[in-house]
């Protein structure tokens, strides 16, 4: 009696909302680039070369690949078109060029990177910086010169800009300012 | 001149500590002439001797200046640059502490933002280090410097600086470093007086703004 019908359709949701997998709710449609960001950040991706913690290489390390660099590095990186993450572990004491660089560890050199170099909290970078775009967290220190190349400037102003503001004040309250008392 | 001795421990408190502290914006004039001074000049200079800021950088090289960044309170921190004298008195080793940390070139910059570190910097330290920021700044260059006021205390919460517009700060308190002295005008003109001009901009804080022409 309470039993369907084989030929009875279930009910289905309207065609305009996403559907989502009953295992764990994910879905189906998610955007392509939250895919594409999670990928990016993910060092652990099979097309992404990995240096361990223990390694460490003295003099030129040059590649055509992604690289995740969790080791010691004295001498030069040559990444040119590709990524170069430095893990929590890296210790860097060399010129760095890639197409992007993300530090989490700590290097010493200058650093050139064609798109975007972002600095995490836990990060020291102690050189001079040539990027089209600098990511900054809180937290990060930064000792050295920083250079966007003009003709970048205009490319990184159309772009949004990603400045990790870290916080929005709950109550914002503005100190009057005084006047101009003297000149010398 | 009010000098505050003390033990100095909170000078030794762990750096990052800055999480979840309050922000408050506060209206700078002095950043304001500051910014105006700068404005439309090309292949600009600027150093910044405050911490690392991630909004100072971005707000600065988005402008088209090339920024520098040099925390000498932190270098204070991370190395003791004291030596014993032949006397057995211990004294501070400024040269060996301006060779590793302030290696600049003579007019390098058109500006620099020296936030309140004068403060918190030893006494030894002050006098040359305004002096190198004499021979570094460009003629006609110009330095944005705090002072406290005579009403700030020894415990007066040391704060980092982030421009969020051409007249306002966002003032984020953290790591602890103790205020070493309070200058009064009259010392601040003294410490100044190889520069052209100064602006004093006092505000209903504890901090005076003084902006500083070479």
């Amino acid at each position: 009696m309470w039993k369907s019908r084989p030929d009875e359709k279930p009910i289905t949701s309207s065609p305009a909302q996403p559907s989502f997998t009953s295992a764990a709710m994910t879905p189906t449609l998610a955007p392509k680039a939250a895919k594409e960001t999670a990928k990016s950040n993910d060092p652990f991706r099979a097309d992404v070369a990995h240096i361990g913690k223990s390694v460490l290489i003295k003099g030129e390390l040059s590649g055509s690949e992604d690289l995740y660099l969790d080791g010691e590095v004295e001498g030069s990186i040559d990444l040119r078109e590709h990524s170069l993450v430095i893990g929590p572990n890296g210790r860097i004491r060399a010129s760095v060029s890639a197409r992007e660089l993300v530090v989490h560890g700590r290097v010493e050199g200058n650093v050139r990177a064609t798109e975007r170099v972002e600095l995490k909290k836990s990060s020291t970078l102690m050189g001079d910086v040539s990027t089209q775009r600098i990511v900054i967290e809180d937290g990060a220190f930064f000792k050295g010169a920083i250079d966007i190349p003009k003709d970048a400037k205009v490319e990184t102003r159309k772009a949004s800009v990603a400045i990790p503001h870290t916080s929005t004040p709950a109550s914002v309250s503005l100190a009057p300012q005084g006047s101009f008392l003297e000149q010398k | 001149m009010r000098w505050f001795r003390g033990s100095g421990d909170r000078q030794n408190a762990p750096l990052n500590n800055s999480k979840a502290q309050p922000r408050t914006l506060r209206h700078s004039a002095g950043l304001a002439e500051f910014m105006r001074r700068i404005a439309g000049e090309e292949k600009l200079c600027v150093l910044d001797l405050g911490q690392t800021s991630p909004v100072n950088i971005p707000f600065l090289t988005q402008r088209g200046a090339r920024v520098y960044n040099e925390d000498l309170l932190r270098a204070f921190r991370e190395k003791n640059y004291l030596v014993k004298q032949e006397d057995g008195a211990e004294c501070l080793d400024v040269t060996t502490f301006f060779a590793e940390n302030f290696d600049y070139s003579e007019n390098q910059f058109d500006a620099i933002l020296c936030w309140d570190i004068a403060d918190y910097l030893p006494e030894p330290v002050v006098k040359p280090l305004v002096e190198k920021l004499h021979k570094m700044l460009k003629p006609g260059g110009t330095i944005l410097g705090f002072f406290h006021t005579q009403d700030a205390g020894p415990d007066a919460p040391y704060f980092r600086y982030h421009i969020v517009q051409n007249d306002t700060l966002e003032l984020a308190q953290g790591p602890n470093f103790r205020l070493q002295r309070v200058f009064n005008n009259r010392h601040v003109e003294n410490l100044f007086k190889n520069f052209s001009s100064l602006k004093f901009f006092l505000g209903r804080d504890q901090i005076r703004e003084v902006l500083v022409v070479r």
